[in-house]
């Protein structure tokens, strides 16, 4: 499991990366690897509204639909397209394939370091 | 090969009779520009064409299938002789009433009998199958509480151990969905539904037993306290296969249900059934049922509800599948009833007691109709998923149960056998599932190849659903 030091993560297996003001969103590795071959993925529009801990979209592997949930509360700048057409990108590429990217960001999830993470996962495990 | 791939120009059997009324033809104008593709065989590469069909697929006819919350029961022969009557069969819609009395006679007793059986007041046989009668639910509630004007009334609690199609239904009715965690035991938290329930709440959709397989014990308390907030109670029939005859989801306080004919009540399920999925509801429901409704003393009728909600289906639902169902509860009678769903609850707890001491139980407890086991620690020791165990049943001749459902529980399968398996196919299913065990511990490859022997092999589902073929491409 890939877990990147530059990145901070949520316990619903999200990452997260700040960069002047907007917060770019998408899944872990291990939550990748977890959920399966990914078919198909559902996303907000730009402009919507996106609060901390609340579903903002979700994917689908052959097995099931798995909700994804925002780690802040913003509102979509946004969103990446091509991720629709292509949802086995988030399975090749978790930390290049995100989902969308948030502005005005008024608050966050309880927000986890790479370490945190790591350890997160593994008492889950 | 399609039917369409196998036509030839000219070939065919005459099976249409010869027209004995006047031909007339479409204008010019509202003629079709290019020809219909209509496939053009002898008969016997007809029949060689459905056997061949046939012979690939996997049916209750061909051997054990433990399709979890789907009752793949036997469907007994007698329902078909009934079905196959001239006095059901060549009749129209349309006829008058009085010139079909019999037919009229055969919804108004599956009406009384389903009604006895569930504890509901009055039925409706319009819906086509489960969801449809889901919806056709949903709409009585949402009618009621407009009629009450009492519109503020726009929220559905479903738990998340439902049926995917609750939540689903519920949308598509308009209401705004709830769900609600699960008690750690699979049943309904009562902590969380009282403090979701509330003035806003239309209702709560429920099947129990719950989708784990197991009967709700604060069942009471739990349509008490939507009571309380002003909602209803809907039944999802799916799982009464565990409890008719013993338990009526009247007396459960539910306020309307809907049964699945197709599978508690023995008409076929699957390669189009079709299926039936009636909904039966309590007195203050009935203004708002679907027409038709069947009425009348001497002469019955039918009679459509001053403030029916419409028309949920074109005329009376798929009326043989009725009488199919009518045979099944008068061939089993009142004593028969109760015993079928007592011995789907044995057999499932045979079952999960023979293989408890092997795969892991996501609840081990006595359960109903069926059980959920979940193959998590399995997958994490030997790569072997809940799919692979499912695709190495296919090489045993059984269909696999239900896969990765319900959600809440890890590398689910869950297996409900029914009470028409005898006792040497449940033997011989749980020593299958035994050996498929040991070879995923010692030769975990031979069951990621699983299935080599069917007409099909292991399908690349992920490819399918990533570049799905959507229309068939014709040549010319």
């Amino acid at each position: 499991m890939e877990v990147r030091a530059e990145l901070k993560y949520t316990k619903s297996h999200e990452w997260v990366k700040e960069e002047g003001g907007v917060w770019t969103i998408g899944l872990t590795d291990y939550a990748q690897s977890a959920l399966g071959d990914l078919v198909f993925v559902n996303l907000p529009e730009v402009g919507d509204s996106v609060e901390a801990g609340e579903v903002f979209g979700d994917v689908e592997s052959v097995k099931a639909v798995s909700d994804v949930y925002s780690p802040v509360t913003g509102e979509v700048e946004e969103i990446n397209e091509e991720l629709l057409d292509a949802p086995e990108t988030i399975n090749g590429a978790p930390y290049d394939a995100w989902f969308i990217k948030v502005k005005d960001v008024s608050g966050t999830e309880e927000l986890l370091s790479a370490e945190e993470y790591e350890a997160f996962v593994a008492s889950e495990e | 090969m399609l039917i369409f791939e196998k036509s030839r120009p000219g070939r065919g059997c005459d099976l249409l009779p010869e027209c004995d009324v006047e031909v007339t033809l479409p204008q010019e104008k509202d003629k079709r520009e290019k020809k219909l593709h209509l496939p053009e065989l002898s008969e016997i590469e007809l029949s060689r064409h459905y056997t061949e069909l046939a012979k690939k697929s996997h049916g209750v006819n061909d051997g054990f299938y433990p399709l979890g919350s789907c009752t793949m029961k036997y469907n007994p022969k007698i329902n078909e002789d009934m079905a196959a009557l001239p006095g059901f069969t060549e009749i129209h819609p349309l006829q008058p009433a009085h010139t079909v009395q019999g037919c009229l006679e055969v919804i108004k007793e599956s009406e009384n009998l389903l009604c006895e059986i569930t504890g509901m007041d009055r039925m409706t046989f319009q819906p086509a199958a489960g969801a449809h009668g889901e919806f056709t639910g949903l709409l009585l509630i949402k009618a009621y509480h407009k009629s009450r004007g009492d519109e503020k009334r726009k929220k559905i609690i479903v738990p998340d151990s439902a049926h995917g199609t609750n939540p689903a239904s519920a949308a598509m009715a308009g209401f705004q969905v709830v769900s609600i965690e699960s008690a750690p035991d699979g049943g309904v938290d009562l902590e969380k539904l009282q403090e979701v329930c509330g003035e806003d709440t239309a209702g709560l959709m429920l099947t129990n037993p719950n989708t784990v397989g197991l009967f709700d014990k604060n069942i009471l308390k739990i349509t008490e306290i939507v009571h309380n907030c002003g909602g209803l109670c809907y039944y999802d029939g799916a799982n009464l296969n565990a409890v008719m005859g013993t338990v009526r989801p009247g007396d459960m306080g539910f306020d309307v249900i809907h049964l699945n004919l197709h599978k508690t009540f023995s008409t076929p399920h699957g390669g189009g059934g079709p299926g039936s999925g009636p909904v039966g509801c309590k007195s203050m429901l009935v203004p708002f049922l679907p027409s038709y409704v069947v009425d009348g003393e001497e002469e019955l009728k039918f009679v459509k509800e001053p403030q029916s909600i419409g028309e949920m289906k074109s005329f009376y639902g798929n009326f043989t599948v009725i009488v199919k169902a009518l045979t099944y509860v008068k061939t089993l009678g009142r004593e028969g009833i109760p015993e079928a769903s007592r011995n789907a609850v044995l057999n499932a707890n045979y079952m999960m007691n023979k293989l408890k001491d092997l795969y892991t139980m996501a609840y081990d407890e006595v359960c109903m109709h069926e059980f959920v086991m979940s193959l998590a620690d399995l997958k994490k020791k030997t790569g072997i998923s809940a799919m692979d165990i499912a695709k190495g049943l296919l090489d045993n001749g059984i269909h696999p149960p239900t896969m990765y459902f319900p959600l809440i529980v890890e590398e689910a399968l869950m297996v409900e056998p029914t009470e028409t398996e005898s006792k040497e196919t449940l033997d011989e299913a749980v020593e299958v599932l035994r050996k498929l065990y040991e070879i995923a511990e010692t030769d975990a490859e031979q069951l990621h190849q699983a299935p080599v022997t069917t007409p099909v092999t292991r399908m690349d589902e992920v490819g399918a659903a990533r570049h799905p073929y959507l229309r068939y491409e014709w040549q010319d």
